[in-house]
């Protein structure tokens, strides 16, 4: 331990990615090796399943290493972009009318690059108050412009809606890159890796509870699988995750284990939330497969990250006061 | 690489960008034979979508057709079309544009087809916003007739009004799927109307593969 915190920041960085990507080339030569087997049908569909959330796993790394390496611009853009992708499908998936189109524009090529630039600049008070004050006012003058009446606050609402959690909630990933706390300097990869890091262990663990304990779920309607005892158990292991973690965050262990649990628990509620979306919008099956244009799960994968960012953002600003 | 071609990758990229334009055969594979691929017309932006959809070695020999009157009245548009899309020039109606008089309108297409190329056509002949095509306009038929050999492939394109309502320039990034059905053909002695009332229904039975 005494020789990992002589290194250098940028080394503890590096050796993070090092160790993280040594895990996923070790997990997919295994499973490589696994596949070479006879498989009955069943097996192979779990296989399939299995091979697509370990490439869209390798994606997410490779996407976070980029993002670290290329500095504050680098990563700004790039999550920009994903935040692009995501907002598009999510406007795919909800239905909006033919005098949407200008507000939507406005969402798109201007609400979108103005956020991340603010964020690239760390400009923290304006990026937090850019798109709940000021898009929140633009986004229904500009669509009551567009003279219709039809369903106006409906619409206006899905807008602003998919803007805040496209945009506003995953713009505040980079934004814990950037974010300057009190010797923390230069240290926001390691946020930004507690924080996916206790939102995918809380998802698996529920997952798991969900699948082992088969309680009732709480919507049926919404989804077969959520439960409140599952939910629980993705809580603590999120909690516990946070804490085997403590070395890396600027928390005390007793902060680590909320930090980890809040993180966790948002980003399970989030995923619900857009199971209820993906409801609506008349998506059945699950991530991958393709059943409605516009589906092709980048919003599934991104949205506990979405909902949890700024959530666990302002949890750390409080933290310290900032 | 030529500019032309730049500017070809260059479009299929924005195209992809803003609608991802995904391709889904269903019933028929892309394939390099000579094919007319018809559709359903929402958009200008249907056009794109379909070219950007096809994989990048059909789409030199795939053609759109253009109106002569408006798509070579600016050089950058007569540009566009000419080197970019090597686009099938028709006259809209007899006699204008400098046409002979007794020139068919479909002679520039039976020509591109006798060359072997392939085509896209939109049958319905105009833009329509109604949520079914509007009946076929009789040019498929002629075509049908005269090429019996070419296989005929419908496509539904889904959600692409969207992207770009009549009316508006800037295209909102929102994804569209181009869907390919399997191919059809004229039967022997089958009636111009119900031929082509069979292939609009051909087409829009691909929306609910969509």
């Amino acid at each position: 331990m005494a020789d990992l915190r002589a290194l250098s920041v940028s080394q503890q960085v590096g050796l993070l990615f090092v160790v993280l990507f040594g895990l996923l080339g070790i997990v997919t030569i295994v499973a490589f090796g696994k596949s070479l087997r006879d498989l009955t049908a069943e097996q192979a569909a779990l296989r399939e399943r299995f091979a697509r959330e370990l490439r869209a796993l390798w994606t997410a790394a490779v996407v976070f290493w980029i993002a670290w390496v290329s500095g504050p611009i680098g990563s700004t853009l790039l999550f920009g972009f994903v935040s692009f992708l995501t907002l598009r499908e999510l406007v795919s998936l909800t239905h909006t009318r033919r005098a949407d189109h200008r507000s939507l524009l406005l969402a798109f090529f201007v609400v979108l690059p103005l956020q991340y630039v603010l964020v690239g600049m760390r400009l923290i008070n304006a990026f937090t108050v850019f798109i709940p004050v000021y898009v929140f006012f633009a986004i229904p003058v500009i669509s009551a412009l567009a003279n219709d009446p039809f369903r106006f606050l409906e619409r206006t609402a899905k807008i602003q809606w998919g803007v805040t959690v496209t945009v506003y909630g995953l713009s505040h990933a980079p934004a814990l890159l950037l974010l300057d706390l009190p010797r923390y300097r230069e240290r926001g990869a390691f946020l930004v890796f507690f924080l996916v890091f206790v939102v995918v262990a809380a998802q698996v663990g529920e997952e798991i509870a969900s699948r082992r304990l088969r309680r009732r779920p709480v919507a049926r309607a919404i989804s077969r699988s959520f439960s409140w005892p599952a939910f629980g158990v993705g809580v603590g292991v999120a909690a516990l995750v946070g804490l085997l973690l403590d070395w890396i965050t600027p928390f005390a262990p007793l902060a680590s284990i909320a930090m980890g649990a809040i993180a966790g628990a948002a980003g399970m509620l989030g995923q619900f939330v857009m199971q209820a979306l993906k409801r609506d919008a008349g998506v059945r099956s699950a991530t991958g497969a393709l059943s409605v244009t516009g589906a092709v799960g980048l919003l599934d994968r991104l949205a506990p990250l979405c909902f949890a960012a700024p959530v666990f953002f302002h949890a750390v600003r409080g933290y310290f006061g900032i | 690489m030529t500019l032309p071609e730049a500017a070809g990758l260059g479009l299929a990229f924005i195209a992809r960008l803003i609608t991802g334009a995904q391709g889904h055969w269903h019933g028929s594979t892309p394939k390099a034979e000579q094919r007319i691929y018809f559709a359903n017309h929402q958009s200008h932006f249907d056009w794109v979508l379909i070219w950007a959809a096809l994989p990048h070695d059909l789409r030199a020999a795939t053609r759109p057709i253009a109106a002569r009157d408006y798509w070579t009245k600016t050089p950058f548009k007569h540009w566009l079309t000419r080197e970019v899309f090597n686009a099938v020039y028709v006259a809209r109606q007899r006699g204008s544009d400098g046409a002979a008089a007794d020139e068919d309108p479909l002679e520039p297409l039976m020509e591109a087809l006798r060359h072997g190329d392939s085509l896209v056509i939109f049958p319905e002949g105009t833009r329509g916003n109604a949520a079914d095509p509007a009946p076929f306009k009789s040019g498929l038929y002629a075509l049908a007739q005269a090429f019996p050999e070419v296989p005929l492939v419908p496509a539904w394109i889904d959600n692409v009004q969207r992207v770009m309502p009549k009316g508006e320039v800037v295209p909102v990034p929102i994804l569209c799927t181009v869907v390919f059905g399997p191919s059809i053909a004229l039967a022997p002695a089958e009636e111009r109307r119900a031929f082509l009332d069979r292939a609009r229904s051909a087409v829009i039975a691909l929306r609910d593969v969509a």
